[in-house]
């Protein structure tokens, strides 16, 4: 038993020096982020999958109003994306860069929501070190990630994936990405499915 | 054989840990010499022609064909970076227009995580007129210490071809006169 704690030790220690995080945090945070180290890149098994009514939700948001899922309904492709949380690196480098990307989401009918298993106070707080947002942040607090879970991605530790969904006008699923929790996913992605979707 | 192996072991974790201790960077500073960053010429023949490339595939900051260059290590992603840009763009400009700095000072961004796609993306948006360069697998963030975004670095670069860093900086530029002022003095311009 010790010595496969000694191992495991070891290996930690390894992974620690040799598996450095890749991610450039802006100064605008000014020092205020926590770094987790590298986490275990997924942790969760899906429930739905491409071609799925998406489930809806009614969450609040940080400008005060409730935000449902259905109100895009017939309107907006809507995307969906969950960051796991407030204050930490990749996920403070991932909206800002959505927050300058409103034309292309724009040219292809389509509006973004932004969700954390964070509660309102942290997220205002956190949101605003990124400038105005032109989309909804949604705060998925209480009952603890029930939209994470419902979606299949909750991890086990109680934060959510970094994880893309794109829901056409009908309400049904046609993409979804589970990044790696450790990589921001890249924007030429979600903006060729995007394009695939207003093609159809 | 047991306490071989675990000799062994912890040998091989010190040596590695000595190497990479060794090898993990740190930000530029005043007086160094940058770490070789390799850069893609760009396909532009303005951005070429203003870089003074010749039609090769890559280059090294120091063959830019200048006496100073700054580089700004930037993000797409960056919420300074993005109100910096506007005011690059000026700092840019005031270059541009003074004839005895137009050909001695160069301006160029390296995008930290950035794709090619989120390079441009970031160009189109704030209109930039200088090259931006991508680095999506953050290998030149990681050779100059994992900087917070926007970091500032210029190069010195001597007319037989050796260079030092001049100016290093974390956080935006607030003064622009004051900032050429200084370059100028410290390439001994001035």
């Amino acid at each position: 038993m010790k010595r496969f704690f000694n191992i495991n030790l070891l290996l930690m220690v390894f992974l620690l020096i040799f598996c450095d995080v890749a991610f450039g945090v802006s100064e605008a945070y000014k020092g205020n982020i926590y770094n987790p180290g590298i986490l275990k890149p997924t942790d969760s098994v899906l429930k739905v999958k491409v071609g799925d009514p998406a489930p809806d939700f009614t969450l609040p948001s940080i400008s005060g109003e409730k935000v449902s899922l259905s109100q895009f309904a017939g309107k907006k492709n809507v995307v969906i994306s969950f960051v796991p949380a407030a204050w930490t690196p990749v996920c403070s480098d991932q909206w800002p860069g959505y927050k300058i990307a409103k034309n292309l989401f724009d040219k292809n009918d389509a509006t973004l929501i932004g969700i954390t298993v964070d509660n309102i106070p942290t997220l205002f707080a956190w949101t605003r070190q990124m400038g105005k947002l032109w989309f909804s942040v949604l705060s998925d607090f209480w009952p603890h990630g029930a939209v994470a879970a419902r979606y299949g991605v909750l991890r086990s530790d109680g934060v959510s994936e970094r994880a893309l969904f794109v829901i056409d006008k009908a309400g049904i699923i046609q993409y979804i990405h589970v990044e790696d929790i450790n990589v921001r996913p890249k924007l030429e992605e979600l903006v060729n499915e995007l394009e695939k979707l207003n093609k159809k | 054989m047991k306490k071989i192996i675990r000799c062994f072991l912890v040998l091989f974790f010190f040596i590695m840990f000595t190497i990479t201790a060794s090898a993990i960077a740190k930000a530029p500073s005043e007086g160094d010499l940058l770490p070789e960053i390799v850069l893609t010429v760009p396909q532009i023949l303005d951005q070429q022609k203003y870089l003074g490339l010749s039609n090769k595939s890559t280059f090294t900051i120091p063959q830019i064909k200048a006496n100073v260059v700054i580089v700004e290590i930037f993000s797409m992603y960056c919420p300074y970076c993005q109100a910096e840009a506007p005011s690059l763009n000026e700092l840019y400009r005031k270059i541009q227009n003074n004839s005895s700095l137009r050909d001695r000072f160069k301006l160029i961004g390296i995008g930290a995580g950035n794709t090619a796609f989120e390079v441009e993306h970031f160009r189109n948006t704030y209109k930039i007129p200088f090259p931006l360069f991508p680095d999506d697998d953050f290998s030149i963030h990681k050779k100059i210490g994992n900087v917070r975004t926007p970091y500032f670095f210029v190069v010195g670069i001597n007319k037989d071809g050796t260079h030092r860093i001049l100016y290093s900086h974390q956080g935006r530029l607030k003064d622009h006169d004051q900032f050429i002022n200084i370059l100028l003095q410290r390439a001994g311009l001035k």
